[in-house]
């Protein structure tokens, strides 16, 4: 009987899982793949991609709220802005993979945890440049402003908010760029994003994993700001208006 | 250029108006009262101290009324709603604060826009106006205000401060940051304008030659914010009210005053058939231009001719002088 089945295993040769088509690159575990990175693009990588882009989606859009809320606050009532930067400022400080590792126990391994320490990182940035941009509207303009008969409410939204957008956007980019860096980080918690694949890669010593991810992100990055720039440019078409003749 | 005939200007009574700033020994504005006359250019000016700002800014309450009111029309500013207050008076600054965001169209829409108008209205308003101002609508309209001159967006500054025919404008050193050429072109449209459209206007200035220029009264205030003279410039130059005031207006006051005159506003003597030579100048030379004429070309006296290039009259140094004793010592009406 025993016999029997080992020579079937013999003849079916050796049970080793099928990694699909292999190149001498991939067998020899060469830097960069192309043909492994795109016969596994779609499989591997891109679901890891829109979940990188989701986790930042999430982190500005919840840090840009509460930053631009303190800022219009400290802008409003002064007091407001030291403790708020301050606490922004901690966060800022913690290493990454520390804060990560800190809310697993609070708030459990997974999107909430990751958000939080993401958010964080976004709000020291983005409420030092809404509120700057506030402040550094000019004087006289926003005396015009009052002169005229504009409410506070009216010289906020059509005078200050739209003359600190160059400002509050210079912001975004940064915070953008962080947070697709920071959330590759996420993967050492739970296997989330574009972290996931550089995470296993460093476990199993795979070069091609490793670079494909890494390039992902990057372009990831190069590719929000490229868009955030070209959003600046529509929409504060004023700021590189001179006088040309 | 009809809609803006059509606007009314306000009287403004400053009636015992004091300022003071917390506990500040001395009030920034001790006491004023003023009366500015509808449709006239009043100018405040002073040294630094005096206060001309703060009086200017208590009009449209940009600074509160600490004693005291100040009625437009005969009703209080503090009886208003404050935006309803300040839609109604035109603002414009030194520093013009043009909006950097919006179009020079948009800037001189604002008032328009936020008193409701509709987009024809104000549109159309906003051409009239900046051709009003000596700004071609199509060229400049869509331009924002960093691909304008200082000059011209003071121009514009100004357009946007008439938007919605307010028949009271506060000026606030309006040709203060502006090159002396393009200052005095803007002064002399300004003037012009004004004969237009005969609003009141407060005009706040440091510069006594602009003052005289550009008031038909001035008040000038002196240190703690106390009213020293009140007048025409002819009343000030000739009859200046103290000690203060006299330094003020400068030792030169006597031939400030020969410039508010043009030899077309002067009688002048039948030219004398004596063959000789003598300098000339045309009628709406300036008795002060015209004393430097003479004295330039070492004559006594000079021939003025007219608009046609006729010979109108004679001037003489010694009429001039005459003309200006004549003045000195008794108020002119």
């Amino acid at each position: 009987m025993i016999a029997v089945l080992a020579t079937t295993l013999a003849q079916e040769g050796p049970v080793i899982p099928d990694f699909g088509r292999g190149d001498e690159c991939i067998r020899s575990n060469g830097n960069f793949c192309l043909n492994w990175f795109l016969d596994n693009f779609a499989d591997r990588y891109l679901p890891r991609v829109v979940e990188h882009i989701e986790m930042t989606l999430i982190a500005i859009a919840i840090g840009f709220v509460i930053a631009f809320a303190a800022a219009l606050i400290a802008y409003r009532w002064e007091w407001f802005e030291l403790p708020f930067a301050n606490v922004s400022a901690l966060f800022y400080t913690i290493p990454s993979i520390a804060f990560f590792q800190i809310m697993v126990p609070i708030t459990g391994i997974g999107w909430l945890s990751i958000e939080i320490a993401l958010v964080s990182y976004t709000l020291l940035i983005l409420f030092r440049n809404t509120l700057t941009g506030l402040r550094e509207v000019p004087a006289d303009t926003r005396e015009a402003a009052e002169g005229m008969g504009l409410t506070r409410r009216q010289t906020l939204l059509r005078v200050e908010l739209p003359l600190a957008t160059p400002a509050i956007i210079a912001g975004l980019r940064i915070a953008t760029v962080t947070t697709i860096s920071l959330a590759t980080i996420a993967a050492f918690i739970t296997p989330l994003g574009l972290g996931a694949p550089i995470f296993s890669a460093i476990q199993t010593g795979a070069n091609t994993e490793f670079v494909g991810a890494s390039i992902l992100a990057i372009a990831l990055a190069l590719l929000a700001d490229a868009g955030i720039v070209l959003l600046q440019r529509m929409t504060t078409p004023w700021a590189r208006a001179r006088r040309t003749t | 250029m009809s809609a803006s005939r059509g606007s009314s200007a306000a009287e403004i009574v400053f009636d015992h108006v004091t300022k003071r700033y917390g506990n500040a020994a001395r009030p920034a504005i001790d006491d004023l009262s003023l009366t500015l006359p509808a449709g006239d250019i009043c100018v405040l000016i002073g040294p630094s101290g005096g206060g001309k700002t703060t009086a200017m800014k208590m009009v449209n309450r940009l600074i509160s009324i600490t004693e005291g009111d100040i009625t437009i029309e005969g009703t209080s500013v503090k009886a208003l709603d404050l935006t309803e207050l300040r839609r109604g008076i035109g603002y414009v600054i030194q520093q013009v604060g043009l909006f950097p965001h919006m179009t020079i169209d948009a800037n001189v829409a604002t008032v328009p826009k936020l008193l409701g108008w509709d987009k024809k209205r104000t549109r159309a308003r906003g051409r009239e106006l900046l051709e009003l101002v000596g700004l071609d609508p199509d060229e400049h309209g869509r331009r924002y205000p960093a691909q304008l001159s200082g000059g011209q967006r003071q121009r514009v500054g100004l357009a946007r401060a008439m938007a919605a025919d307010p028949p009271l404008m506060l000026m606030d050193e309006p040709f203060g940051a502006i090159d002396p050429i393009t200052r005095e072109r803007l002064q002399n449209d300004f003037l012009r304008l004004h004969k237009e459209i005969r609003k009141t206007v407060v005009f706040v200035t440091h510069d006594i030659d602009e003052a005289i220029k550009m008031g038909d009264r001035v008040a000038i205030l002196r240190e703690g914010g106390q009213l020293a003279q009140y007048g025409t410039p002819e009343e000030i130059l000739a009859r200046p009210a103290d000690e203060f005031v006299a330094r003020f207006v400068g030792a030169d006051r006597g031939l400030k005053r020969l410039a508010l005159r043009r030899l077309d506003e002067v009688e002048l003597l039948p030219v004398p058939n004596d063959g000789r030579t003598r300098p000339e100048c045309p009628a709406d030379t300036t008795l002060r231009d015209a004393l430097s004429a003479m004295l330039t070309a070492g004559s006594p006296d000079l021939l003025v001719r007219g608009d046609n290039g006729d010979p109108a009259g004679y001037m003489t140094f010694e009429v001039v002088s005459r003309l200006l004793a004549d003045r000195e010592g008794h108020v002119v009406a």
